[in-house]
């Protein structure tokens, strides 16, 4: 899941792995970016490098989240490969880690990616997959395909050693039907923009494109016919107030020029919405999702609404199918 | 108990004040701090002010209106604005090329140049545009030319990528690290090797098979030709660090009336207050103040008893939506606002549409100064 900042990628991925584990399956929701931002939407803890439940979904499924740290997973890597024993901390602590990290910005995202890769793939005892689908909360739309080249990161590491062979998996994994990644936007020019140039940038790179998802769609109240004629300041005052008289309602004349005026900036934003839903059809042709605004911002509740919001459009269905047959 | 209100932020006193020679706009990705940079800029000029804008990663009519599409990375006057306003965008890499230059003899500036590993320093190391910028703002103040900069920050993670970062790179070129990990025998000296013992081999040879030879020889041989140059370097960016913290110098920190981005501000504000850096305020991006004295109960009310006045109806209905948008907003600003009570805020009601000409910025000029006709007719629950 990505976005240009501001979009509410974080969310959009916390209730979409609610959606997928619903009805007894178990997702996993990954952050990479060391914000923290899962804990703080489901107001908990910060995460610790490691796995744990973080949300139960309606017929008993379970979400579970991770904050994968690059520092952490290189230490991860060199436990398995090189004994380091107690220097592994002390190293952290002189910042060799972050410094063998920064050194080649790739092995960053190797890592991190390479984390995600290892979640998909494991098994139970059984064979199965621990989880039924791992929603990754990935960098914002300016650095998200650079993120994912693990190609071109690659390039830039040794040709032999565990982490190129880790990388060779991500690749694999990453370009593959499993993957699918999944643009969060609102109806503004700016975000529109984005996304469709992201758009451009993963299909270049190989990377499966999965849905577009509109986030906080406002409610539109002036009928369509009104609209045009509002948003270029043309309301009829006299027939409002005739309405709300009607009504019983008699409001001071400044009343109804901000009424007037709040009318006039509904429509102009409708408009501009319109047209930047008629840009994104046009222009990329994916499959679109919508989220409804949340006046009361987001909780824990919201985020169940959300979720149920989006299997109401069909998330999670063809999964289940899968599961089942 | 209500909180008090915030002190409002009195925008255009800051920006005619002599004494104000840089404004730094901070805050978390995607608040409208390009625009905000921009919008201050083009008031303090046209209130008579020599100002400097610089923007970071400007949207590209935003660019064209400022003129800066052709600029190369140095100041360029902006044509429509009245009074001297100049405009620039960053070029990390050129800015980054310059500097080295201006610190090395030609033969070794042509040696770190040409090193591979400086592409990778230069280009995609994260704290590469955030030092930059700095550096930037170090030469325009340097020159003694502007009564005013005004600096947009890089769309980091967090905005406080923006004072860390100068601080992370000095910790990388600095020389050490690459010195331990290419010949850690050598250079650890019996002290480290005591603490660390044979922990510290194992993971440089780790290090090295991970990321190849060649790329620590790359790394090593620009760290030695860049070590020459590091101690004007590093106090370059004392000095930078210096600027910003002398009393010439306002922080905004600009927000949009969200969670998030409310938390990364006060986060902004702990930490420029633990460091000793001047606060003047912060900038509540996109409000939507409510323009008629009505609640929203009663709006829904009288909207359900109206089937035959559809469009007294529907006004009512968007009416009492704003409220209760204008509503978390509050709330959301008085969080803020009971934990850092002395922080002078200005809020910017939202306009409708995207701003890309002067005329836009200047109307978002106007509504910072709290002196737009549109913003100051916010009645009812925004008074």
């Amino acid at each position: 899941m990505s976005g240009k900042g501001g979009t509410g990628k974080t969310t959009v991925a916390a209730a979409l792995a609610l959606a997928l584990a619903s009805e007894g399956r178990r997702t996993l929701l990954v952050e990479v970016e060391g914000r923290q931002g899962i804990a703080q939407l489901f107001d908990t803890a910060p995460l610790p490098y490691e796995e744990r439940r973080i949300a139960i979904a309606p017929g008993g499924g379970e979400v579970r989240a991770l904050a994968v740290d690059a520092e952490a997973a290189l230490l991860e890597y060199f436990e398995l490969f090189y004994r380091l024993g107690m220097a592994g901390r002390t190293l952290r602590r002189m910042g060799a880690v972050e410094f063998a990290t920064t050194l080649a910005p790739g092995l960053r995202d190797v890592l991190l990616t390479g984390k995600v890769k290892e979640c998909v793939n494991r098994r139970d005892a059984d064979g199965r997959p621990v989880y039924d689908a791992v929603v990754l909360d990935a960098p914002p739309t300016g650095r998200v395909v650079k993120f994912l080249d693990v190609t071109k990161a690659m390039a830039e590491l040794a040709r032999t050693g565990p982490i190129h062979g880790q990388a060779a998996g991500v690749v694999e994994v990453l370009h593959s039907p499993l993957t699918a990644v999944h643009l969060v936007t609102l109806l503004e020019d700016l975000p529109v923009t984005e996304t469709l140039e992201t758009v451009d940038e993963l299909t270049e790179a190989g990377f499966p494109v999965g849905s577009v998802i509109v986030n906080r769609v406002r409610k539109q109240w002036l009928p369509d016919r009104s609209v045009a004629a509002a948003a270029g300041g043309r309301v009829d005052a006299g027939r409002i107030r005739a309405g709300l008289a009607s009504a019983g309602l008699d409001l001071p004349a400044e009343v109804i020029d901000g009424l007037v005026a709040e009318t006039v900036e509904h429509a102009v934003r409708v408009n501009e919405e319109a047209a930047a839903s008629a840009r994104l059809e046009e222009a990329s042709g994916l499959p679109r999702l919508e989220l409804p605004e949340l006046v009361e911002g987001v909780d824990l509740g919201s985020l169940y609404e959300l979720a149920e919001a989006l299997r109401d459009q069909g998330v999670g269905e063809q999964a289940l199918a899968e599961s089942r047959s | 108990m209500s909180p008090r209100p915030a002190p409002v932020l009195d925008v255009d006193a800051l920006l005619d004040d002599p004494d104000t020679r840089i404004i730094v706009c901070c805050g978390s990705g995607g608040v409208g701090k390009t625009t905000t940079s921009a919008a201050l800029a083009i008031r303090a000029a046209e209130r008579g002010r020599r100002t400097v804008v610089l923007t970071i990663d400007p949207a590209r009519r935003l660019a064209q209106a400022l003129g800066m599409e052709a600029l190369g990375n140095e100041p360029g006057r902006v044509a429509g604005a009245r009074g001297e306003l100049y405009a620039m965008m960053l070029d990390m890499r050129r800015t980054f090329d310059e500097m080295v230059y201006a610190h090395a003899d030609p033969e070794r500036a042509e040696a770190i140049i040409a090193n591979p590993f400086y592409q990778t320093i230069s280009s995609s190391f994260s704290g590469t545009q955030e030092y930059m910028a700095m550096e930037k703002l170090g030469q325009l103040a340097s020159t003694g030319e502007w009564d005013l900069i005004v600096v947009d920050t890089p769309p980091s993670r967090s905005a406080l990528d923006f004072l860390d970062a100068p601080q992370r790179m000095s910790t990388f070129l600095d020389g050490r690290m690459i010195r331990l990990l290419s010949a850690p025998a050598r250079a650890s000296g019996r002290g480290l090797r005591k603490i660390v013992g044979a922990g510290f081999s194992l993971f440089a040879k780790a290090v090295s098979t991970i990321l190849g030879g060649q790329m620590l020889a790359d790394a090593s041989a620009f760290v030695q030709a860049f070590d020459t140059m590091f101690g004007g370097f590093r106090e370059r960016a004392a000095a930078t660090y210096a600027l910003l913290r002398s009393p010439g110098t306002a922080f905004l920190v600009v927000a949009a009336p969200e969670p998030d981005a409310l938390r990364e501000a006060a986060y902004f504000v702990e930490r420029l207050a633990a460091d000793g850096m001047p606060l003047a305020g912060l900038v509540l991006n996109r409000t939507h103040p409510v323009l008629a004295d009505l609640s929203a109960t009663r709006a829904r009310a009288v909207a359900e008893e109206l089937r035959s006045a559809p469009l007294a109806a529907a006004v009512l209905r968007l009416h009492a939506d704003r409220v209760d948008l204008a509503e978390r907003e509050e709330r959301l600003l008085s969080r803020f606002t009971s934990a850092h009570p002395g922080v002078a805020v200005a809020q910017v009601p939202a306009l409708a549409g995207d701003i890309d000409d002067l005329d836009g910025l200047r109307e978002v000029g106007e509504r910072l100064a709290g002196v737009s006709e549109s913003a100051a007719e916010a009645v009812g629950s925004a008074r």
